[in-house]
């Protein structure tokens, strides 16, 4: 288990004293400077070793994006965004830096903005964080005051922080799509290539970061990326902040080595399973963008990128949503289709049509008021939607229907026939008055 | 995708007061040159607050002109994002979350209160007081199950406890926001697992 001395998020639940004070005194910006000293090249090489994989979902490593960063761009700006539209069903971890641990996110700004020749950084929250933002915003200005950002710093790297937020759409955490909503449109993705990293905001070049990929970065280089590596299993390194929701006995954001088996990490935290592990059903271990994984095979499993992805789910955002026996696992899963049916931006047709029809179709499912070769017709639907969009929603939006008709297609069809059964009987009394 | 409509009932005009009028410029200023069409969702949100909740049509030409934006662009902008209220709501307006993680928590019995005490989903109760309806996930799922009644959130909460919310601020009393069981954010309940030693400057 992570020992407190090896945390990074030292006020991930707002006990401590806030401020910038409280902050400097849990050992933000100590040293900024000298890491800033060490170069451009330094910092990214450091982030490249410490294995750091990118928070908001994908896994991608973070020093290596950096890296893509062109060095002469002939006059235009660069920027960074960070991304901090945290809206993943099951995914709360952002909103606990935005509002405990601000400080560590605007040093992490400067930090990734040097190593990338940025002089803007825009950090974008999704609307309903309204509090979360004004903390923030709060920081940003207690950060200019104390001189640690701003043109005449005392850091010597001209820098401005500023907090935009959006105002409702899941899909703004799309990173093109966050771009264009930015720029004051329809947060509608872009086609890649041009990648942000070439043609980001406003034509410039831009990196977007989620909100913990940023917020680590100050530790990691001041304690070395040798001890963030030595977290977790090979190719995954690091701390994680879990998010665990749903039945547990006591739901929390908990910081955490990488690759801690679930069990440990739901009875350590959030008090074990409610009822017992014996009433475990399945696991959603990665936000409602990731398959569903049943109670057997999810019980052991340590929790990263690679031990996830081979149970053909993910780690995503590590938002540990956890079902017991008493879930009907057919609604859970169709509740999360309404959503992706209500966030589909309506570009791409695959998943402006599909993610309806898919859907319509899983409400009958919970009925049981369908065929059993349905099964079979929404699981291919859910194919041709994956894969075929230019974000990646519509693979959000089939992944979770897959994973349920993997895993519980025995109780798809029971259900069903209970319906037929039903249906057969009053068809039969009404035939008999 | 959700298809949104403006309200048939539109006031006559709009134009932000003298403060908001200012505040905007300071909005515009934090984007390049030529860019001040980045401003738009922070303008429409300060637009609706100014209105009452909602966001009427004549504010929506009001910030296009402000930003020398098509209007077309603007009502893209106001229709593509489900904060902006196309017509009019409550003086305190709730918004459920009904995502499976808040779903899994008993949502469903929140959604019961909202019917029972404020009426259809979407209608404005017939003294004006409240409006609630059911959004997708808020980010705090770890406070499961929980509602966002104008800007705070109310976390950690059962039918009871929103009925309780419900009624104070119909009689216009105040509630305190965040978890309603004696968490302070989003730490397991009934003790710390983790930042329990003041090394860590976390704990208490």
């Amino acid at each position: 288990m992570l020992q407190d001395k090896d945390r990074i998020f030292t006020n991930l639940y707002g006990l401590g004293e806030p401020g910038l004070l409280g902050a400097r005194k849990r050992g933000d910006w100590d040293g900024t400077a000298e890491l800033i000293a060490k170069g451009r090249d330094w910092i990214i090489d450091e982030m490249k070793k410490s294995g750091l994989r990118g928070r908001g979902g994908a896994g991608f490593p973070t020093g290596l994006k950096w890296s893509f960063m062109p060095k002469d761009s002939g006059g235009r700006p660069h920027y960074l965004v960070v991304n901090a539209d945290e809206s993943e069903p099951g995914t709360c971890k952002d909103r606990e830096i935005l509002r405990n641990d601000p400080q560590k996110l605007i040093e992490g700004c400067l930090i990734a903005s040097f190593a990338m020749g940025a002089h803007v950084c825009y950090v974008y929250v999704r609307g309903e964080f309204i509090w979360e933002r004004e903390r923030l915003q709060a920081a940003v200005d207690q950060a200019y005051a104390a001189n640690l950002i701003g043109k005449n710093n005392i850091h010597d790297y001209p820098f401005e922080v500023i907090v935009h937020h959006g105002a409702g759409a899941y899909i703004c955490g799309e990173e093109t799509a966050l771009l264009e909503s930015l720029e004051g449109k329809k947060g509608m993705p872009r086609l890649k290539p041009p990648f942000p990293a070439n043609m980001g905001l406003y034509g410039c070049p831009t990196t977007v970061n989620n909100v913990e990929s940023i917020a680590v970065a100050p530790t990691i280089l001041r304690r070395s990326a040798a001890w963030f590596a030595g977290f977790g299993a090979k190719n995954n390194a690091g701390t994680k902040l879990f998010s665990i929701s749903g039945h547990v006995n006591r739901p929390c954001n908990v910081e955490e080595a990488m690759s801690i088996p679930f069990r440990e990490l739901i009875e350590k935290h959030a008090g074990g399973v409610r009822g017992g592990w014996d009433n475990l059903l399945a696991v959603i271990p990665g936000g409602s963008s990731v398959r569903c994984v049943p109670a057997e095979q999810i019980i052991d499993c340590p929790m990263d990128f690679d031990s996830l992805s081979k149970l053909q789910s993910g780690l995503g955002t590590a938002a540990v949503i956890v079902m017991d026996k008493s879930t009907d696992i057919i609604r859970a899963i169709a509740r999360l289709s309404h959503f992706y049916t209500h966030e589909s931006c309506g570009q791409c047709t695959p998943c402006r049509e599909g993610t309806g029809w898919m859907y319509r179709v899983m409400e009958r499912m919970v009925e049981g008021r369908a065929q059993k070769k349905e099964i079979d017709m929404l699981f291919d639907v859910s194919k041709q939607i994956e894969g075929h969009t230019i974000c990646a929603l519509g693979d959000a939006a089939a992944w979770p229907i897959q994973g349920l008709i993997n895993h519980f297609r025995p109780v798809i069809e029971a259900r069903i026939d209970s319906y037929t059964a039903r249906a057969a009987k009053d068809a039969a009394k009404m035939a008999a008055e | 995708m959700s298809v949104r409509r403006l309200s048939p009932n539109q006031p006559a005009s709009f134009a932000f007061t003298p403060e908001n009028v200012e505040w905007a410029k300071g909005q515009i200023a934090k984007y390049p040159e030529g860019r001040q069409a980045s401003a738009i969702i922070p303008l429409f949100w300060q637009a609706q607050k100014q209105a009452g909740g909602w966001l009427p049509e004549p504010a929506i030409r009001y910030v296009a002109d402000l930003l020398k934006m098509d209007y077309i662009r603007a009502l893209e902008v106001a229709t593509f994002y489900t904060m902006f209220n196309l017509s009019p709501v409550g003086e305190h307006y709730v918004q459920l979350c009904g995502t499976t993680p808040c779903w899994l928590r008993g949502a469903d019995e929140l959604k019961d209160v909202c019917r029972k005490h404020i009426g259809p989903e979407g209608q404005v109760s017939a003294d004006g007081k409240l409006s609630w309806i059911e959004v997708e996930c808020l980010g705090a799922c770890a406070n499961a199950p929980m509602v966002q009644i104008n800007d705070d959130f109310y976390e950690d909460l059962d039918g009871k406890k929103l009925e309780e919310i419900l009624g104070a601020l119909r009689t216009g009393k105040d509630v305190k926001p965040g978890p309603q069981n004696g968490r302070h954010g989003s730490e397991p309940l009934g003790g710390l697992t983790s930042l329990t030693s003041t090394v860590a400057g976390g704990g208490k």
